[in-house]
């Protein structure tokens, strides 16, 4: 390959070669355009010892001759003797991505970027990554920015250890010093995402997004949010997934202009993204993300722009998506106002809860009922009916409003939840305690007793734990006049089940009651059930002698 | 050395350090020096003349054997930034004096500067070249052409060291402008832009693009005849990259925001010094003509050099008077055209002291925290090396004391225009008609 064919074929390679210094500039650049030609002659190893050095060494050139010379090099890597060889290619390109000119940097890093594809990982790790690493901490800040451009196609292939170096040089090169340097960081930002692991994007992206975000410098702003809009727009899921999921506090880092023009548009389509956990994220965030928006226009962004979206969410075949709504939907109640929420609210609401949910966890449920209370307290009409029946006919729904009788909202009033028949028992006791007991006793406690039977466990049990709150509340005497007698009754009912509540009701209420209620009333309950049919209650009776032992005297 | 920090300018004795130029009396023209300005860093001090050329000195590395040659500034490159040029449509000539150069911070290894003449700013690139290339393939390296069929092989040109070079090469011309004479330019603090100014308008440029630039002010008049008002100075603000401030001839300063609109002529804010209505006379507006305006380095304040005083300007404002001996000549520095002098102004590092230049060849400086001042002179007598200067004094009338020199025997040819403040050290350099004079802080 190198020249032994005689003059004919190498006379015109010398004048090339030697015409790379030519004064004329054209010929310079003519022969930099015929660099392939020049490597070819000189041969792969020739090319790499000398022409590479000499090429190196040329930065004292004008722009057109570096900008096509940081083209060429990109397609060297045959050139060169093939990827095993592809480093060699690197000092030139390095020094070309410190040049003061922008074309010729920009150029130089596309090349790199190029050339990364064709290095082994282990030739990634020693030799282009302490490439990236020098540009990044150079002096000048046309090496750093630089260096921005190649962090995120050396990331995928290196070492775990190689890969947290990585990132601390992406954190450093967001909080730079020199705005250039923060302004490429910020536009590489959305690359570099998509290239990390979800956890480090949850964990060093969204810090950095917010921080750039919120630059002193304006248009770093404006470079963030394309960066933005394409995450939100991202083909991979979790890019998509990661914005939803931390979309209050882009909210809060943009700003309430910014909110209205961009991010509105952008949350509408999440809530409409094809992808469930992305829609279940947004929508976890409806409420926190409508609280935020600009007062002057919330009501009507919401009526316009979220509101449809959340419609449909309601008739999502996803559970998550679902449970995700159902502590939101009143939330916005309170924004919205009454007649919003009467005419548009409560009917989502209510379809929800007709919903036939298998799944629903715990606190989506208990948000339902919070919500719920939330509803009624300004309403005075029919629809409490409607919205009582369901309370009853879904045991999710009554098993969350049971245990959370201690968070509805506190500012209901007594008449409110009379007429709608919530069972806010405990705060009905603290807010009027002088009409407590015979409030509880006219209008609650068969409610209560109904429930300590349900025919869900849960229900059961979660009752008794509420039995026991009341009786804290009323005190022993009451529990002995009302409640003690008729759990004692249980002990007869025929249903096994109904028996075993009387035993857990009495583990609870010996704690409250006090030693003489246990002792005279209880205790005898237990020994009678101690030969009970049913092996099961009979176990229960051992534990629930164990359970009240310490509350009997005990004889010397 | 940054403890020092261009502290107080009178707890500090000043010593000479060296002087450059011509010693002889006879000053040619192209000498004269037009401009001074440090750099970023302070290890170089560029200078720009009449004759169109910029000299830029460099400081010596440190000396451990010799702490007192510390800040030797030696010569770096010298080259011919502007040439004498004629317009043709008006029939004028433009001069290639050098009103203007200001240092662009630095990028990467080589260094950047901006020179302006009246007419024409340009980019040059200050780089060092220490390697070249030898080995050529058609010929020998003293150009003789080999024999074609002797080539064998291919020769690939190696780099060999050689001696230090320092090369200058226009980057960037940035021309056709500006109507009228181009007084200041400015690099913004985003690296990327910078503003040329001439008497009625500002431009705004992008250093890398040569063919257009944005006007952000004009105060051109719709009839000139109405002109009562010219931009003599304007800055960009050290860290706020929209913001800039301009001085006029009325002794206004407008502190505009790039912000707030394309076109800046309306300013956010005005500064301006009701006139003491005892000090009024003829000249008064003269003399109240805003030469320079500087802003501190840590963008809180402002200073703006009229003919007989400098103003610090910010909420609290201060106002010293610089040579105001000379209100009672203003009658003769009028005749003369002295009073249309334009004298410069420059902070210390830490924005403790302002320097200002003043008549023959005598130098202030004031400290603001000590509300103290002294007058210096860049003289040859005192040219001692490390020869602590004296401070001076100016009698305006009355009994002169010994060491006193009268106001009436002040050279009004000798006059101290241009000074610069290395940006981290106590060493100046003050630029009489032809010299440099390179002072610094007495070590011990």
């Amino acid at each position: 390959m190198a020249g032994a064919e005689g003059d004919d074929s190498l006379y015109p390679i010398a004048v090339l070669i030697d015409e790379l210094r030519n004064e004329d500039v054209q010929l310079r650049l003519n022969s930099i355009k015929k660099l392939s030609t020049i490597a070819l002659a000189l041969g792969v190893e020739r090319t790499r010892t000398e022409l590479l050095p000499f090429l190196t060494d040329t930065i004292y050139d004008e722009d057109e001759v570096l900008l096509a010379l940081a083209e060429q090099l990109g397609t060297f890597t045959v050139l060169v003797g093939g990827p095993e060889f592809v480093h060699c290619l690197l000092p030139p390109l390095e020094s070309l991505a410190t040049v003061e000119e922008t074309v010729v940097r920009d150029k130089a890093v596309e090349s790199l970027r190029k050339i990364s594809q064709e290095h082994s990982p282990v030739d990634l790790e020693v030799h282009f990554v302490p490439l990236v690493k020098r540009l990044a901490s150079g002096d000048w800040f046309t090496s750093r920015t630089s260096a921005c451009g190649l962090f995120s196609v050396c990331y995928p292939r290196v070492s775990s250890t190689v890969k947290a170096e990585i990132r601390q040089h992406f954190r450093t090169l967001c909080s730079d010093d020199t705005p250039m340097v923060r302004r490429a960081a910020a536009s590489k930002l959305g690359e570099f995402a998509k290239v990390l692991e979800l956890d480090y994007v949850k964990s060093d992206i969204i810090p950095l997004f917010t921080a750039l975000a919120s630059d002193e410098q304006e248009d770093l702003e404006a470079l963030v949010m394309p960066t933005l809009r394409q995450a939100a727009e991202d083909k991979s899921w979790r890019v998509r997934y990661m914005v939803a999921d931390k979309f209050s506090e882009l909210q809060k880092a943009v700003g309430p202009e910014i909110t209205k023009n961009d991010l509105v548009p952008a949350f509408q389509n999440l809530l409409k993204d094809c992808e469930a956990e992305v829609r279940a994220a947004a929508a976890n965030k409806v409420k926190v993300f409508c609280e935020n928006l600009p007062e002057d226009s919330r009501e009507t962004i919401i009526m316009t722009h979220i509101l449809p979206c959340v419609k449909e969410l309601v008739s999502d075949t996803n559970q998550h998506v679902k449970s995700a709504l159902a502590s939101v939907i009143m939330g916005l109640s309170t924004i919205l106002g009454k007649d919003n929420t009467v005419e548009h609210l409560l009917p989502l609401f209510l379809v929800q809860l007709k919903d036939e949910v298998t799944h629903l966890e715990l606190s989506p449920v208990s948000h339902l009922s919070v919500s719920l209370s939330l509803v009624v307290k300004d309403l005075s009409d029919c629809t409490t009916a409607e919205t009582q029946l369901f309370i009853f006919q879904c045991p999710e729904v009554r098993l969350n409003i049971i245990s959370n009788l201690d968070c509805v909202n506190e500012v209901i009033g007594i008449r409110q939840l009379s007429q709608s028949l919530l069972p806010a028992i405990v705060e009905l006791a603290e807010d009027a305690k002088w009409r407590g007991v015979e409030f509880f006793d006219e209008k609650l406690n068969s409610l209560c007793m109904a429930w300590l039977i349900d025919h869900v466990f849960a229900i059961r049990e979660a009752a008794t734990c509420n039995l026991m709150k009341l009786v804290e509340k009323f005190g022993a005497e009451w529990a002995q006049n009302t409640i003690v007698p008729k759990v004692l009754g249980m002990a007869n009912d025929s249903n096994y089940l109904h028996r075993m509540t009387t035993l857990f009701c009495i583990n609870a209420l010996s704690e409250v009651c006090g030693q003489e209620i246990t002792t005279k009333h209880m205790l005898p309950v237990v020994l009678k059930m101690s030969t009970d049919q049913v092996a099961n209650v009979r176990f229960n009776v051992a534990r629930s002698l164990q359970k009240i032992g310490p509350f009997l005297p005990w004889l010397d | 050395m940054v403890s020092g920090a261009g502290g107080g300018g009178n707890d500090v004795q000043w010593c000479f350090s060296q002087v450059k130029g011509a010693i002889d009396d006879d000053v040619a023209e192209a000498d004269i020096i037009s401009t001074v300005e440090f750099n970023h860093s302070g290890e170089l001090l560029a200078t720009g003349d009449k004759g169109g050329r910029v000299v830029i000195f460099q400081q010596e590395t440190e000396n451990k054997s010799q702490p007192q040659c510390r800040s030797e500034y030696n010569v770096y490159s010298t080259f011919q930034s502007h040439e004498p040029e004629f317009d043709y449509l008006k029939s004028l000539e433009i001069e290639e004096k050098i009103n203007k150069i200001r240092w662009l911070p630095q990028k990467n290894a080589a260094q950047f500067l901006l020179s302006t003449n009246d007419k024409t700013i340009k980019l040059w690139k200050i780089s060092e070249r220490d390697k070249r290339p030898e080995g050529y393939n058609l010929k020998e390296e003293d150009g003789r052409y080999r024999d074609a069929t002797t080539i064998t092989t291919l020769r690939v040109p190696v780099f060999r060291p050689m001696d230090l070079m320092v090369e200058a090469s226009p980057r960037r011309v940035f021309a056709n402008a500006h109507t009228y004479h181009i007084n200041s330019i400015s690099v913004n603090s985003d690296n990327e832009t910078y503003l040329s100014a001439d008497d009625l308008r500002i431009n705004l440029w992008h250093l890398e693009i040569t063919d257009r630039s944005f006007n952000i002010v004009d105060i051109k008049p719709a009839n000139m005849e109405e002109l009562t008002e010219v931009i003599t100075a304007a800055e960009f603000h050290p860290h706020q990259c929209n913001t800039f401030v301009y001085s006029s001839s009325k002794g206004t300063i407008r502190l505009c925001d790039m912000r707030a609109s394309a076109l800046c002529d309306k300013h956010s804010k005005l500064f301006e010094e009701p006139e003491d209505p005892s000090n009024r006379s003829f000249f008064s507006e003269i003399i109240s003509s805003i030469s320079d305006v500087k802003f501190s380095h840590n963008g809180r304040y402002m200073m703006t050099r009229d003919y007989l005083s400098v103003k610090i300007w910010d909420l609290n404002m201060e106002n010293r008077p610089v040579h105001e001996y000379l209100r009672s000549k203003l009658c003769s520095l009028y005749e003369n055209d002295c009073i249309f002098d334009k004298f410069e102004c420059c902070w210390n590092g830490n924005d403790s002291v302002v320097m200002t230049g003043s008549y023959n060849n005598f130098f202030r400086m004031l400290d603001r925290t000590q509300r103290r001042d002294v007058t210096l002179e860049a003289s040859r007598e005192s040219c001692k090396p490390r020869q602590v200067l004296k401070p001076r004094r100016v009698c305006a009338g009355g009994k002169r004391k010994k060491d006193e020199i009268s106001v009436d025997s002040l050279d009004f040819n000798k006059k101290i225009l241009h000074t610069a403040w290395h940006p981290q050290e106590n060493i100046i350099a003050v630029a009489t008609t032809n010299n440099l004079y390179i002072f610094q802080e007495k070590v011990n």
